[in-house]
């Protein structure tokens, strides 16, 4: 090439930057497909935050900056795309990248509808984000888009416009993708698994990704019922399943939403658990306290999550509340006892703590804000009084989209060197966390003040009632402070991927199997597998090594301590 | 030596009678569990159906118009007609798991005629009723019911035409027939679906 003219090598150069791009636009590799549902998703999650900044800015005084329909618009689109273009897909792209890592596969099960998922999940993803562009602006009723309010019949004063259909068919996308990706998860863990990786012996990241897509597949073609239902609602049937004005029923609605909608949380924060439960183990250096509890627990919490939808309408008087009160407390037990073996893995660990690691202790301590506050709900006397108030903003923020988001920075700064081959870098990351811990504790602790006082969520003013004012405007000082931390780590992402610190195949000392392929892995993952004879199959491989190498050193085995006294499990 | 033979591992004969005697294939797993989702699907639309129902005084269309008239005779036979194409379907699949491409090929073109009859009279029915989707819950839900319906069936049809076609171009034989099993899978799943479930509900609730 060196002895070509500069025009010739210029045109090669460009060639190769094409085919580099159609190589991905066309790629059916899984880790290729997981890195690009983050970044697609990382990209629409900093659109959600930029519409929350606007939101804190509207309510940091009394008096309205925006109007009311454009208030609505936003909030609306800043809990869709948060909930259906971040954390979803972002769980997604964590479980495309890592599980065949984890499980010692050559790729998915149908690599080919993995790339369909991802492709209909970014066109749905557009479909949604683009709506504002359209005469009526976006959807505007919320993110659980509740009739009749989206619908346009009956007493609907102001019936919302083509962005409520677009919406409504951006989300049924987004669903036929989940479902894709689900039978494609579920089949990938059943059939696909080394020699020796029995289902005891999976990561348990592993075991989130295969409870979440249970959950998935049986919750999400409900949504999908419901939105067509809703969709032929506005388009032909007059309302006749949703509005009361032709025979419909609301709460119906509310039934089908919930259904699949109090799953879905379970589905965006069991892989943020997932990826806890690898970091503390990892960085504690110790196994996992209590695997088998752990992955019972999380089973606890999958089936659990089926039959608690209508905690969400308690109020609604068209639930029976004993029973949904009880099951909704029992949940409590299952997230109590993965909390408990968390912190028995940290303790009396040789713990380090590398920015992963601290986004992990910082879930940690958001989920049990966020899982505190939960029961405070289940209680339905209590549920009563705190129901559309910002103590119910807080809550849901503490726990799944918070505790959800810092589960997925942790897994960003741990696998990050597996992705790219270099190290994200650690002082960033530590403004990262410690700017947005501060920031989002101050955003959502003042948040559930304000609700105990009685301030009413989706308002985009408020009565001047005392210290109102003043906590908005520190709820607003919080916001803009976690974005500054988010800034702070775009740019960390973004020089890391091409000048960071290089890294090593296992540079964590990690004990799962992704840890034993070259970072970043090749095309078919794995050159050679290791043996797998336990669920930490890389920390067996160090200490035989280890005990080899005493052995050389001793002559014998009389100093070598025995394995069992090291393995604690 | 003659009479020794090698060990033969017993399948279930239910899903020997399904699936046949070899492992099932990845893509037949997926299958499996993708009929999952659409059976979640399904009980979503129905919950939405017997809702509406419990709290409608009067099921009926609202327009005045009547529901399906003549009910009795030929929905019975179409229905009739479209759970026996099962029959042929499982032929199909037992005979490409012999190797018999010629069989399979000609039990899946009699699926599709069948069902294509089954989804020209499910057209008609729409054309005749007496009311439109907007008259009311009982309206709404019989048409997205068998709606959806009819465009599994539809679905189901383009799939086992095509497998016809690639039968005759010689694809399949007894080791590789995922895609014949599969379908089967499927379109058991899509008639059933209406013989024991949307049919009586569309068709009797009262």
């Amino acid at each position: 090439m060196a002895t070509m003219a500069g025009g010739q090598t210029r045109a090669y150069a460009g060639s190769r930057v094409w085919q580099a791009i159609l190589e991905w636009l066309t790629t059916v590799d899984h880790k290729k497909i997981g890195i690009m549902y983050i970044i697609s998703a990382g990209v629409f999650g900093l659109v959600g935050m930029a519409f929350s900044l606007v939101l804190r800015t509207e309510l940091a005084e009394t008096g309205t900056i925006l109007s009311g329909e454009t208030y609505n618009q936003l909030f609306t689109m800043h809990g869709s795309i948060m909930i259906f273009l971040f954390l979803l897909p972002i769980g997604a792209g964590f479980m495309n990248y890592a599980m065949p890592l984890q499980i010692g596969a050559l790729d998915m099960a149908f690599p080919r509808i993995n790339a369909l998922s991802f492709w209909i999940f970014l066109f749905g993803g557009v479909l949604i984000a683009s709506s504002f562009a359209f005469d009526g602006g976006s959807a505007y009723a919320g993110w659980t888009a509740y009739p009749p309010i989206t619908g346009n019949t009956g007493g609907n004063i102001e019936p919302p416009g083509v962005g409520m259909d677009m919406w409504l068919i951006g989300v049924i996308l987004l669903g036929q993708a989940s479902i894709f990706g689900s039978v494609n998860f579920l089949v990938t863990i059943f059939k696909l698994r080394a020699p020796g990786m029995t289902m005891w012996r999976l990561p348990l990241f592993t075991w989130t990704t295969l409870v979440t897509a249970l959950l998935i597949l049986l919750a999400t073609p409900v949504l999908a019922g419901a939105l067509i239902l809703s969709f032929v609602d506005r388009n032909g049937a007059g309302g006749a399943f949703f509005d009361p004005a032709n025979g419909g029923q609301p709460l119906l609605w509310q039934n089908l939403f919930w259904f699949y909608s109090h799953p879905a949380v379970y589905i965006m924060i069991l892989p943020a658990m997932g990826v806890v439960s690898e970091v503390i183990s990892v960085f504690s250096r110790k196994p996992v306290f209590g695997y088998r509890s752990m992955v019972l627990a999380l089973v606890g919490i999958g089936l659990l999550g089926f039959i608690v939808w209508a905690h969400h309408m308690f109020t609604t008087g068209g639930v029976f509340l004993p029973f949904f009160m009880g099951a909704t407390f029992l949940i409590a037990v299952p997230t109590g006892v993965k909390m408990f073996n968390w912190i028995a893995t940290m303790f009396r660990g040789s713990n380090i703590y590398p920015t992963a690691m601290l986004f992990s202790i910082g879930f940690l301590m958001l989920f049990l804000i966020g899982g505190i506050t939960g029961v405070f709900h289940a209680a339905v006397p209590v549920d009563f009084a705190l129901h559309d108030t910002y103590f119910v903003v807080g809550h849901f923020h503490y726990t799944m989209s918070i505790a959800a988001t810092f589960g997925l920075l942790a897994a960003c700064y741990f696998w990050f060197p597996k992705m790219f081959g270099r190290f994200m870098n650690e002082g960033l990351g530590k403004i990262h966390f410690w700017s947005l811990f501060i920031g989002v504790n101050i955003i959502f602790f003042t948040q559930l003040l304000l609700g105990l006082d009685g301030m009413p969520r989706r308002i985009n003013d408020y009565a001047d009632n005392p210290g109102w004012e003043l906590m908005n405007q520190i709820t607003t000082v919080g916001a803009f402070l976690a974005a500054a931390g988010m800034m702070v780590f775009l740019f960390n992402v973004v020089h890391s991927m091409f000048w960071g610190e290089k890294a090593s195949d296992d540079p964590w000392e990690g004990t799962t199997l992704e840890w034993a392929t070259t970072s970043p892995p090749p095309p078919h993952n794995f050159d050679e597998l290791p043996e797998v004879r336990s669920e930490r199959p890389l920390f067996d491989r160090r200490w035989a090594a280890q005990l080899a190498e005493d052995d050389h050193h001793h002559g014998g085995g009389a100093k070598t301590p025995s394995p069992a006294a090291k393995r604690e499990d | 030596m003659a009479s020794q033979t090698l060990p033969v591992k017993r399948v279930h004969p239910i899903r020997s009678f399904l699936v046949g005697e070899e492992p099932m294939t990845t893509g037949l797993w997926g299958v499996v569990f993708f009929l999952f989702t659409e059976v979640m699907f399904f009980s979503g639309l129905i919950a939405a159906m017997l809702a509406l129902h419990s709290d409608t005084p009067i099921w009926e269309p609202t327009n005045g118009g009547h529901r399906m008239e003549g009910a009795e005779f030929r929905p019975i036979f179409f229905t009739i007609a479209l759970v026996s194409t099962s029959l042929p379907m499982q032929y199909a699949a037992f005979a490409i798991r012999k190797g018999n491409r010629k069989g399979m090929v000609i039990a899946a073109l009699l699926v599709v005629v069948i069902g294509t009859a089954f989804i020209l009279n499910q057209g008609f029915e729409w054309m005749e009723a007496e009311f439109a989707i907007s008259d009311g819950p009982y309206a709404a839900t019989f048409y997205v019911l068998t709606g959806f319906h009819g465009a599994h069936v539809i679905g189901g049809i383009v799939l086992i035409f095509a497998l016809a076609l690639r039968g005759m171009l010689g694809h399949f034989d007894a080791k590789r027939n995922t895609m014949v099993e599969a379908a089967t899978l499927y379109w058991h799943f899509v008639g059933f679906l209406w013989l024991l479930v949307l049919f009586p509900l569309v068709f009797f609730l009262e």
